[in-house]
């Protein structure tokens, strides 16, 4: 049985286009399907606007989807009620994009990190102490830092302080969405490396927004590439980059500059207008789907 | 397509950059962003600037076209635009540079354009300051034929839209459009494409190189993406801590990067085999008010020895146009240095 299987899933935003005029519907996430195996690390990749982020929010109901399933260890995660969704959010966590404004500027970081063991009434007072010291220790930081605030932390640090406080309970599901895009180059691996040695030690499974298609590459097993709220290709990592089939897929990969002054890759474009969102994923080889 | 190189006597450099230093006030004491950075560009020639974030490629660009705000300000160097030191113009002469002879795309591109205006009208506005039209009508045309060269689909319509009806992509491209407006022969872009999505960015590349070959345009760009460095420059500086660390042909920083900071930065792109430990540089990049003494990068480097918390390497000759502030690169510590912890060789996983 897959970890996570997203069935169908369907979010819909309203969006009033100004005054005296209907208001327009935005189908931000549109009919999109897909499973996580346990200890799996899954892509979704996409341009800006595709519904990356709204597929990760609504899996864990931080959105309320409009319509579809999410079975989470075989139970279907929106037909749970208020208790019972507490304690499956126990289970699956989210890292945000940007380290800056996630962690609460007021809050010693001591504090970020131990909040989520209050608000599930985890431990004693010392016991609770002990693991955001743990927490600390895991994720890389000094532990006598902890009663420092955000703001005397780096970007890196900061984003290890909020990995750290998304592992606090314990879960299986990490989605992590963009968690290094606002790092500098050269602490943004630190931050992979880190989340690469969670997994293993841990058995911690991603579902890892990115638009960063060669850190993809690197850390995923599995990659879906989402279009216009659609996903439109997915397979496995090496099959994705070896052989695009979607001609999104082929524009995005053609599209990633090469660091090397001497290699010059052939762009190709899309023409939007050749794009048929209505065409279903079909299999065109053992487990790579594509919408063509 | 890379510029000619050209001989060095027959023309002097279209820009050059020496020693500039820029300060901002931080409570008793000034902080340099910008430390005794020098460069130069030759006409038609692009030159990245490379760095993270907080390294003081913003306020580089700022400095040249003198628009550093207070609390900061320009405290020693010279900045030659053919010839002329621009910090010595009276601020009217200035004006003239700027857009005709040296223009800056900035890094924000929502704040960049007047919500309020059209694009036509934000095109003819910078016409008309530098009376580059004779009347409205003129203006418009000038506009239209400007969208067109920067590849906007359907010009005549377009000039008339706001900038909310614009894509990101198509707003970068009238920035682009505003910029090239009076034929600078300077284009500073900062960090153009990092709001963009992968096959925008590639675009707007695309549109930069086609700019430069039809109109000779020299180009400083500013950007933290080395594989956009690989596709556009062609010549490299890489700038840390308020300092140009090193500098090079874009093929020599990335065959021979010589100083540990662009090392690191080369090898912490990822690729390599597929979950694989990738490079990361220790810590992280120190903070105005925080840089450290002597070389900026020692505390993370893991060949610093003996001078490098002392004293600020100078930068060593290392090859044809290739410069690196390293004391690995001076011949006098040679002997010293031959035991494991070479660069070239990482020492470390
Ligand atoms: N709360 C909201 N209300 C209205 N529209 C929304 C809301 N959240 C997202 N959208 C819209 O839904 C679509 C998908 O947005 P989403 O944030 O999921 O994209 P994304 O793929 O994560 O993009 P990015 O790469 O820019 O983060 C967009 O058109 C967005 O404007
Ligand atoms: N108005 C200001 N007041 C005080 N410090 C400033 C100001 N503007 C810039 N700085 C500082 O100057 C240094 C250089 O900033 P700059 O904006 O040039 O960096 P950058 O290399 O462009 O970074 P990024 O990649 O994030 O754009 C930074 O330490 C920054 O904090
Ligand atoms: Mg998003
Ligand atoms: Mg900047």
């Amino acid at each position: 049985m897959p970890l996570l299987e997203v069935r169908h899933l369907v979010k819909h935003f309203a969006r009033s286009s100004g005054l005296f005029r209907a208001s327009s519907v935005v189908r931000a996430v549109d009919d999109v399907s897909f499973t996580i195996e346990e200890g799996e690390t899954f892509g979704l990749v996409g341009e800006s606007g595709s519904g990356k982020t709204t597929t990760g929010r609504c899996i864990l109901r931080l959105v309320e989807p409009t319509a579809g399933e999410v079975v989470f260890r075989g139970e279907d995660v929106l037909k749970f009620r208020r208790g019972r969704l507490r304690r499956a959010r126990r289970d699956m966590q989210i890292v945000f994009q940007d380290p800056y404004s996630s962690l609460n500027p007021r809050m010693r970081v001591a504090a970020i990190v131990e909040e989520p063991l209050i608000i599930h009434r985890i431990g004693s007072r010392a016991n609770r102490r002990a693991r955001v010291d743990e927490l600390f220790r895991l994720v890389g930081l000094e532990p006598s830092h902890l009663n420092r605030f955000p703001h005397e932390f780096s970007g890196g640090q900061r984003q290890r302080i909020g990995l750290a406080r998304a592992l606090a309970l314990n879960p299986s599901l990490v989605v992590a969405d963009e968690p290094v895009s606002a790092l500098d180059v050269s602490v943004q691996a630190q931050v992979i490396n880190l989340l690469m040695d969670l997994q293993e030690k841990l058995k911690l499974t991603y579902l890892f927004i990115a638009h960063d298609l060669r850190l993809v590459r690197h850390i995923c097993d599995r990659v879906a590439v989402m279009y216009l709220g659609r996903i439109i290709e997915l397979a496995t990592a090496s099959d994705l980059f070896a052989a695009p089939q979607h001609p999104y897929t082929r524009a995005l990969l053609s599209a990633i500059p090469i660091p090397d002054p001497e290699v010059r890759r052939q762009r190709m474009l899309l023409d939007p207008a050749t794009v048929n969102r209505d065409r279903p994923l079909r299999e065109v080889a053992p487990g790579h789907w594509a919408a063509i | 397509m890379r510029a000619q190189p050209t001989h060095p006597t027959v023309e002097p450099p279209l820009l050059e950059v020496e020693h500039l230093s820029t300060a901002f006030r931080l409570g008793q004491t000034d902080a340099l962003a910008v430390n005794h950075v020098s460069f130069e560009i030759r006409t038609g020639e692009t030159l990245a600037l490379v760095g993270e974030s907080g390294s003081g490629k913003s306020v580089t660009a700022f400095s040249i076209m003198r628009l550093v705000q207070p609390p900061g300000r320009i405290v020693g160097g010279r900045i030659l635009f053919r010839g002329r030191d621009l910090l010595a113009l009276p601020e009217r002469e200035m004006r003239t540079i700027r857009g005709a002879g040296i223009s800056l795309i900035f890094q924000e591109p929502m704040s960049a354009l007047n919500p309020v205006f059209t694009v036509g009208s934000q095109i003819a506005e910078t016409l008309q300051v530098h009376g580059r039209v004779r009347s409205r009508r003129d203006a418009r045309q000038r506009a239209i034929e400007l969208l067109a060269a920067v590849s906007v689909p359907q010009p005549e319509r377009r000039v008339d839209e706001y900038p909310h009806q614009l894509s990101g992509g198509l707003r970068q491209r009238v920035l682009i459009a505003v910029a090239i407006a009076c034929r600078p022969a300077l284009l500073i872009a900062d960090e153009p494409t990092t709001a963009l999505d992968a096959t925008i960015q590639a675009q707007i590349l695309e549109l930069l190189r086609e700019l430069k070959a039809t109109f000779n345009l020299a180009l400083l760009l500013i950007t933290h993406d080395l594989g956009v460095v690989a596709e556009t420059a062609d010549r490299v500086a890489v700038m840390y801590a308020g300092r140009i660390v090193e500098e090079a042909s874009v093929r020599e920083i990335f065959r021979h990067p010589k100083h540990p900071y662009t090392q690191g930065l080369l090898a912490s792109i990822p690729g390599g085999h597929p979950g694989s430990r990738l490079r990361a540089i220790d810590g992280g990049v120190p903070s105005l008010g925080t840089i450290p003494q002597g070389c900026a990068f020692a505390p993370r480097c893991p060949y610093r020895f003996e001078p490098c918390p002392t004293e600020v390497p100078p930068p060593y000759v290392v090859g044809v146009e290739h410069r690196a502030r390293c004391y690995l690169q001076d011949p006098a510590y040679a002997p010293a240095l031959s035991g494991p912890g070479r660069p070239g060789r990482h020492s470390k996983s």
